[in-house]
Formats: structure tokens, sequence, C-alpha cells
């Protein structure tokens, strides 16, 4: 059980040693390789796709990338995808529906970068594309959330049959900084923000969206980067042969009612 | 009150578009004297309130569309008396004990007279009959919540299911954050719905209308078969403060307007308030659904 408050576990998702996508893929997938460009414009460093083994099961992987030095992150800017980069996560879904591989999406940015070229190019619109098609999308579709989940950047790689999360990672609808900056008009008031938007995994159980809580080592992942990627790769083993038996039909309905019973209200 | 105070409270009130997850309702508890002067937050000028309402709230100088209550869209949009609502008692509650947002939604739901921040229901336009969806800026700036998304998601599935065409009128600052992620799954749960009727070969035409941002933009609202803007409307998905913040540079004016939106692609075309109807009519003409005898026409129409 894991007792940290929202902000310690965010304290520990800004560790500079916490493993990345680099980290994990080679742990977990063998015979990677990534595939480049959204067909439509460029191709965007925040999100890499390509395909590999899960064990013996071919998949497809998206995955939000962080960087470890400013270089890094610059390359990937700071792991906030722009509409090409969710554009390209939709075609390599549409790859993997044609030849019926998984898709294991790897969640981990701040959000969707908010720029001029973003909005220029349709931010919104490719977001919004990628909610709609992965929502039918007639293969299984596994999101783990590694350590940030920022609200629709993050959504557009989490429609999924089964949402797991690092048991440090949050999830929410606004960053508690942006939260506190429109609540008290005081960002650095991000701490009580942070307790308040219910963001951990835990939280996010108890609303139905999380289905699975991976278990970091004591301290969080960076302790141990290779147990938490045995953590991640026996999830995935497990989850993949499940959702793999259920027939498509199923599997996109089951998916669409996941999410269509979130929300509180009477009546 | 001098009439510089004055302009300076209107004016303040219609430059409130911090966009993205917020809603700014503090803004509307400001005492404004509404009914004497409007000034567009577009081109600065001022006109006498009634010349502005008597021009279906368009700014006669630039021709800003201005922001409507749902009474005022739903009267210049359905056909008299034609208008069915849907799920009119569905209530928000608190999902993660944000402080005091009952007592800001039931404020909201008296002021507006409305249970949400979206009417819902069926209408006939010109005789077309359609499944509807009007959300109102003035209602928590139109966030979406659990019962915003729910109502959404129900009118999709209605429609589906009679094989009626969808309007959607958007206005939104985005996903609510009062109820933390359960409102940001709203944006997937909406836009699962629209996939659904239109995999079931359902027409949906999306009118955007001041100001559609955030979890809106970035979900239902630009899922339309149809775009249609109204002129110089705010449209985008991160708001203007939010971008100039990250870059550190002024934003162009006409930034995030309908019209750059068509320029870069997201909008098939821009209509007037006053041939809204009639475009709306014709595009349901031209997908060959049927006209419905005995509709009355909306007052003061030609
Ligand atoms: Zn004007």
């Amino acid at each position: 059980m894991n007792n940290l408050s929202a902000w310690e576990r965010m304290e520990i998702v800004h560790n500079k040693n916490r493993p990345t996508v680099n980290d994990y893929i080679p742990a977990i997938f063998t015979r990677f390789m990534e595939f480049h460009g959204d067909r439509l414009f460029g191709d965007d460093a925040a999100i890499i796709g390509g395909i590999g083994f899960l064990s013996d099961v071919p998949v497809t992987v998206l995955a939000q990338v962080k960087g470890k030095t400013l270089d890094e992150n610059r390359r990937t800017n700071f792991s906030m995808p722009h509409p090409e980069g969710y554009r390209k996560a939709l075609r390599l879904a549409r790859q993997a529906e044609k030849f019926r591989r998984p898709v294991i999406c790897l969640v981990d940015t701040p959000g969707a970068y908010c720029g001029i070229e973003a909005e220029k190019r349709g931010q919104g619109e490719a977001i919004a594309k990628n909610l709609a098609e992965f929502m039918t999308l007639k293969t299984p579709v596994i999101s783990v959330v590694l350590g940030e989940g920022g609200s629709g950047g993050a959504l557009a790689l989490a429609v999924c049959d089964e949402l797991a999360m690092l048991s440090n990672a949050t999830y929410s609808v606004i960053s508690p900084r942006g939260a506190a900056s429109i609540l008290w008009k005081d960002g650095s008031k991000e701490k009580e923000a942070s307790e308040l938007l219910k963001i951990t995994a835990e939280d996010l159980s108890r609303f139905g969206v999380c289905d699975k809580i991976i278990q970091e080592p004591d301290g969080g992942a960076q302790t141990n980067p290779e147990q938490t990627a045995d953590s991640i790769y026996e999830y995935l083993v497990d989850a993949v042969a499940r959702l793999k038996t259920v027939p498509t039909d199923k599997l996109t309905e089951n998916r669409y009612k996941k999410f269509r019973k979130i929300g509180m209200f009477t009546e | 009150m001098d009439i510089e105070e004055l302009f300076k409270v209107v004016k303040a009130r219609f430059t409130d578009d911090s966009h993205g997850t917020a809603d700014k309702n503090e803004i509307r508890d400001v005492e404004i004297p509404q009914d004497l002067l409007f000034k567009c937050p577009r081109c600065s000028n001022v006109f006498y309130n009634e010349e502005f309402v008597n021009n279906k709230k368009v700014c006669p100088k630039c021709n800003y569309h201005a922001r409507l209550t749902w009474q005022e869209r739903l009267e210049m949009t359905a056909d008299e008396g034609s208008f069915i609502p849907f799920d009119e008692n569905l209530h928000s509650l608190n999902p993660i004990g944000f402080p005091r947002y009952e007592e800001k939604v039931h404020k909201c739901a008296a002021d507006c007279n409305t249970n949400e921040a979206i009417v819902t229901g069926e209408c006939t336009i010109r005789g077309y009959r359609c499944v509807i969806g009007i959300m109102d800026s003035h209602f928590m700036m139109a966030s979406m919540g659990s019962v915003v998304g729910e109502k959404i998601t129900r009118a999709f599935e209605y429609a589906t299911e009679k094989k009626l065409p969808v309007i959607m009128f958007t206005a939104s600052g985005g996903a609510r954050m009062q109820e933390g992620i359960v409102s940001l799954m709203q944006m997937a749960k909406t836009s699962g719905a629209v996939k659904l009727h239109s995999d079931a070969g359902g027409l949906y035409i999306a009118v955007m209308t001041d100001p559609t941002t955030g979890g809106v933009t970035a979900s239902f609202a630009s899922l339309g078969d149809i775009t249609i803007a109204e002129p110089k409307v705010l449209i985008g998905f991160a708001g203007r403060r939010v971008i100039e913040d990250t870059i550190r540079q002024r934003l162009p004016d006409d930034f995030q307007s309908a019209e750059f939106q068509q320029d870069c692609g997201f909008v098939d075309m821009i209509v007037e308030r006053g041939m809204m109807r009639k475009r709306l009519s014709n595009i349901l003409k031209l997908h060959g659904f049927p006209k419905e005898r005995g509709s009355k026409p909306v007052k003061n129409e030609e």
C-alpha cells in the first residue's frame, strides 16, 4: 500500500533519474524497431512509435518520451507532443489494427504542447480524432501511465481496454500548478492543488479510470529500474493474453462501456 | 460611474478569455449595467445595447458574433414550438469534493434556468427534424463535467437509435476542473458516442460559437462531418495566455479566430447568424432527410 501524498509522488515522478520509455522499451520488448512520421506533416520526437515482441506476441508500441538531460528534452520537447505526434500514433494504431497487433501505449507527458504551430496544425482536432478512433479500434489497446498523465495530451493515448498506472504516477485534468493559478491566482500553491485534484493511482482506481496499479519499488522506480520494468512486463503479458481472447466486437463494446459509465450525477 | 469606468467593466467582462480548463465565474459577479451599452471585444466600438440586440447580438461594425444564452440560440434556430428537451433532471455530484462546487452549480442553474451548461433535445429546423445541443457559456463558462458529458452522450445515442442528424452549437472553456479526472473522461465518452453515431451513418454538424476551446475543441466539437463557425468567434485548444506564457511573445489579434481556423483547414464554412437556419436546413435536405409538414418558422424570419 502506497501512503505517499500526491505531492510526494509528484516529487518522485520528477526525480531526474526516474526511468523513461528509453529505459523501458529495450527492457520490455525485443526486436523493437521505431517507425517515423505521420505521413501528413512530419515526425514528432515526443512520441516514439514502432513494433516489437512482447514475449512472443508482436505488438505496436506508442510511447511519450521524456528526456533525462536538457538536450534530450529539447529534442523530445519535454514530452509535449504536437499534432503530428498524435497523428503518427493514430497511423500506427490503424496499422496495428490491420495486422491484428495489440497496441501498448506508454503515457508520460505534462500535456499536449501549447504553441502557435501546434494550434495552426490542429492540436484539438488531432486529440479529438484519436479519442474517437481509438474507441473503436479493432485490436486490444492497453495504456500504462508511467509518470505524468497530463490532461488531454495523455488521454489521446489512453482510450484503451485497460489502463494501468505505476504506483507513483499521476493522471489529471489539469496540472496542479495550472489549477492553483486559476483557483488562487498563485501557481506556487501547486502542492495544495495536487491534493485537491485527486490524481493518484488509488484515486483514479476509485473513479473507474485506472484498472491496475503496478507497484514500484520503495522510494520509486529509479531505485530499481529493472524490477519496475519486470513488473510492467508481467502486467502487459498477462493483459495482452487476456484481451486477445476477447472477440473484437465484445472488446470495443467493453471499451465504450468503460468510458460510458464514468460520470457522477443524480437523476 | 462615469462613462469611461463603465466601458472598462464591460471590456473586462468580454475580454475574459482564459481558456483551457478554466471557468471564470467571478467575472460574472461584477455588477454590470448590461442593458445600456455594448462594447465590442473585437473592434472596441460602442453601441446602444438595443441596436446590438436587434442585430441578433452581432457587432454592427465588425460582424463579431457575440455569445448568446441557450434560450436566445434556441429561439433563433428551432421552429417555434418544436423543441422537446432531454435530460432536464440530471444534476452533478461533487466527485473530488471540490469546495463549494454544488453551490456554484446551483447558482448557475438558477441564473441560467437550466440544469447544466448544455441544453439538449429534439426539434425541427425549417421542417427538418434533428437532435440539437446548445452550450451556454454563461453557465460556468460551459465547462464540461459529468452532466454535460452525459447529456451529449445520450443525445448522440438517441440520434443513433432514431437515425437522426445531430447539430451541436459548441461553446466552452474546456473540461470542468472542479470534477477532476471525471471531467477529462467526458472527452473520451462524448467522442466515443460521436464515433458510434458516425459509424451508423449518422450526420453530425458542429457549429462552433464563441468561445470553443480546450477539452471541448479536443473532443466532440472537432468531430463533425461538417464544421461550421460563426464569424469572428474564438476557436482553439490552448488558451491565449497559456501560449503567450509558453512562447514569451504576444500573439496576433486574429489568432484562433474562426477565420484563422478556416485558413488552417479546420472549419468548412463560416456562416452568419442570420443565415444559419437556412444553411442548416439545406445541409439536412442535401443529406436526404424529409421535411415535416406544418412546421412553423421562427419569429421575424423572411
Ligand atoms: Zn465589433
